[in-house]
């Protein structure tokens, strides 16, 4: 019987194989580190007297707690400061590249790896962050873990895992025009639910997931974990590798063929057997946003506000109330007339080059309404050099939005930008649970080109409606 | 690590699903660099509400809890198990828990005790008609009992064993560093390095 994708990379990274009820010793191609999940971990190496065993294997970055306005200046709040500056000591102390705020290569944690080049097919890579997912896109294991796992690869390179089962979520047809890569990825977690994907790697796969680029394929890997997979995967192919190549830390001559040779032996084969499958008709989709508190509870833009009366699972029906209450909505308004207080185009799931110029076409020449404010964070550095560079910034500074510096900025509530109590933000980000975004507020997740349609008119909306 | 056996404790039935960690507790107390002294931020928005089951006083000292399903839903942030055991809780009942959450659950000595949505119900109902009572979870038997009643619970047998000798992960692994070292030799050349 032939094998997964998941599977093949999963066998060429066993170190020691499981014997009866211990788990494999999975080795660790890349460990990505920022400055929130990582300080416990290296006091951890200190108590116990272990060094990083390989430093050239391990990269950090500076993004949650970071500002996104006067990165020149020192934090000013003294406890990012601290944790901030505890991962430069860190670092420096044990040998590991690190790119602080004002470097280039700066950024979300998930928008750096894959812009160096480090993210490739076939890899395992890991960070202390749940969004480590989104390198699956390029057909890597990428999966997110604690602090005490955080410790373990740093001391070990490794790490000691039971093999995930695996799911085909098989996208047939293709997405009408105007629906995205985050229309699709919401649609299939309200369709597999916040639970659906738990102890499963998701390979996404089909005609749609085909036609991705790159960006809209980590966009859906990115989400997985909102599913509860720890884990997405979709094959490596031509888009894979034309993103790849001539990356600065991309293989480069005989090394490039060599690579692009074993990672045409990636993809699942025909004959592989999946745990489960999901089928998921592309030409059906529409897009999507969510209503409620968890990433599941989601609709067709088109849709009304779910009446929890209507749900049968009293466990969901609950939920729905609850969610209601909290996001201050009533049964069966129409999605479109919610109105938004706050859009926030970034994060790790839509902060790439590619959502920018999405949000920026649809922006182009016009005015956000008075009603709201929009803030727009590029990824990383990079992203927002680059998008200086189109002019991208002027476009939306000119429609009246901000424009400010890389990081994780509104997608969680731990540095300065933050929705206040009662305030509702249409966001690209990745997690509508009650607080994310700060104390009180309300998040709409959707897509990029539904943030700037919805910047646009005050309200939700698809780039269609205007 | 702390070995853990068996554990008798106040059982706190909370009636809810989808526990994410932001609601574990809220990004904005992941500033701190320390392992300890989390109490304070565990269930923080909900702490606020006077009516939350924590804030009655007969659960001030609980240490079971017993959640909805998909507890620990969302975060890797560890610091959702440390809040939950600085708090003082030593084990976890749900019908099904996060995949991370579990695994950082295990590493910290928390435990994670699955259970059907049938049982989890008897547990609220048992628990909610007699406020304050305890119950008892018993990993060598991996039984919880409450009342006359005992019930099976799921745990990885791994995490189990790990859990039931107090072990630490790095330790076991550093027993293998030949093979490890073996394992790098093999790797191909062109594997990217951070470093130029």
């Amino acid at each position: 019987m032939g094998l997964t994708l998941s599977q093949k990379v999963w066998n060429a990274h066993i170190v020691s194989a499981s014997e009866g009820n211990t788990p494999d010793l999975l080795y660790v191609d890349l460990h990505l580190v920022h400055e929130v999940t990582s300080p416990q971990a290296f006091d951890g190496l200190r108590a116990a007297g272990r060094k990083v065993r390989r430093p050239e294997l391990t990269v950090a970055t500076e993004d949650h707690n970071v500002p996104t306005l006067d990165i020149n200046k020192p934090i000013a709040d003294p406890i990012s400061r601290a944790q901030v500056e505890a991962l430069r000591t860190n670092c420096d102390e044990f040998g590991i590249t690190r790119y602080s705020l004002g470097n280039k290569e700066q950024g979300i944690v998930h928008v750096v790896g894959p812009q160096l080049g480090l993210t490739q097919p076939g890899m395992t890579i890991v960070c202390g962050d749940s969004h480590t997912s989104t390198h699956g896109a390029f057909g890597a294991l990428a999966f997110g873990i604690g602090t005490s796992e955080v410790e373990h690869v740093l001391a070990t390179q490794t790490l000691p895992l039971k093999m995930f089962k695996t799911m085909a979520i098989t996208v047939n047809n293709k997405l009408p025009e105007g629906v995205t890569a985050k229309d699709l990825i919401l649609t299939i977690i309200a369709k597999i639910g916040t639970g659906g994907g738990q102890g499963y790697v998701l390979e996404y796969r089909g005609e749609a997931v085909r036609s991705l680029s790159m960006e809209g394929r980590m966009t859906m890997c990115n989400m997985s974990i909102e599913a509860g997979a720890r884990a997405g995967m979709i094959a490596p192919d031509e888009t894979t590798f034309a993103y790849i190549k001539d990356k600065d830390l991309a293989p480069k001559g005989t090394d490039w063929d060599k690579a692009v040779a074993y990672w045409k032996t990636l993809p699942t084969d025909p004959d592989a057997v999946f745990d489960n499958e999901v089928i998921i008709d592309a030409s059906t989709l529409s897009p999507f946003v969510t209503w409620g508190t968890n990433p599941g509870q989601g609709l067709p833009l088109t849709g009304s506000v779910p009446n929890p009366k209507d749900i049968t699972d009293p466990g969901e029906r609950v939920a729905a109330e609850r969610a209601l209450e909290y996001m201050a909505l009533t049964p069966g308004t129409k999605l479109k007339d919610i109105e938004i207080d706050t859009v926030f185009l970034g994060s790790c799931t839509n902060g790439r080059i590619e959502d920018l110029r999405a949000a920026a076409a649809i922006i182009e020449g016009k005015q956000i309404a008075k009603t709201l404010k929009m803030i727009v964070v590029p990824g990383s550095a990079r992203v927002r050099l680059q998008a200086e560079s189109e002019g991208l910034d002027k476009v939306f500074l000119g429609a009246g939005a901000e424009w400010r510096s890389a990081g994780c900025s509104m997608c969680l509530g731990m540095n300065p930008d933050k929705l206040s109590k009662g305030e509702r933000a249409a966001s690209t980000s990745n997690r509508n649970f009650e607080g994310r975004q700060g104390p009180g507020g309300r998040t709409h997740l959707v897509s990029p080109q539904v943030a700037a349609a919805t910047a646009l008119v005050g309200h939700l909306a698809a780039p269609s409606d205007l | 690590m702390e070995a853990f056996i068996r554990h008798t404790g106040i059982g706190a039935p909370l009636r809810r699903g989808n526990v994410d960690t932001d609601q574990i507790i809220p990004a904005e107390y992941l500033k701190r660099i320390t392992r300890h002294g989390y109490e304070d931020a565990l269930f923080k928005a909900w702490r606020d509400d006077d009516a939350f089951l924590l804030n009655h006083p007969i659960y001030k000292n609980a240490t079971v809890l017993v959640a909805g399903p998909e507890f620990g839903t969302g975060s890797s942030r560890e610091h959702a198990v440390w809040a939950l055991m600085d708090y003082g809780f030593k084990a976890v009942i749900s019908p099904r828990f996060a995949d991370i959450f579990r695994g950082n659950s295990g590493k910290g000595g928390l435990l994670t005790a699955q259970v059907t949505d049938e049982v989890t119900e008897q547990l609220w109902q048992y628990l909610e008609a007699k406020p304050g009572a305890e119950i008892t979870v018993d990993l060598e038997s991996e039984q919880i009992t409450f009342g006359s009643n005992s019930v099976q619970f799921d745990i990885d047998p791994y995490v189990r064993w790990r859990l039931l000798e107090g072990l630490d992960d790095v330790g076991i692994t550093m027993q293998q560093l030949d093979k490890i070292s073996e394992f790098e030799q093999k790797r191909p050349s062109w594997s990217p390095k951070t470093t130029v």
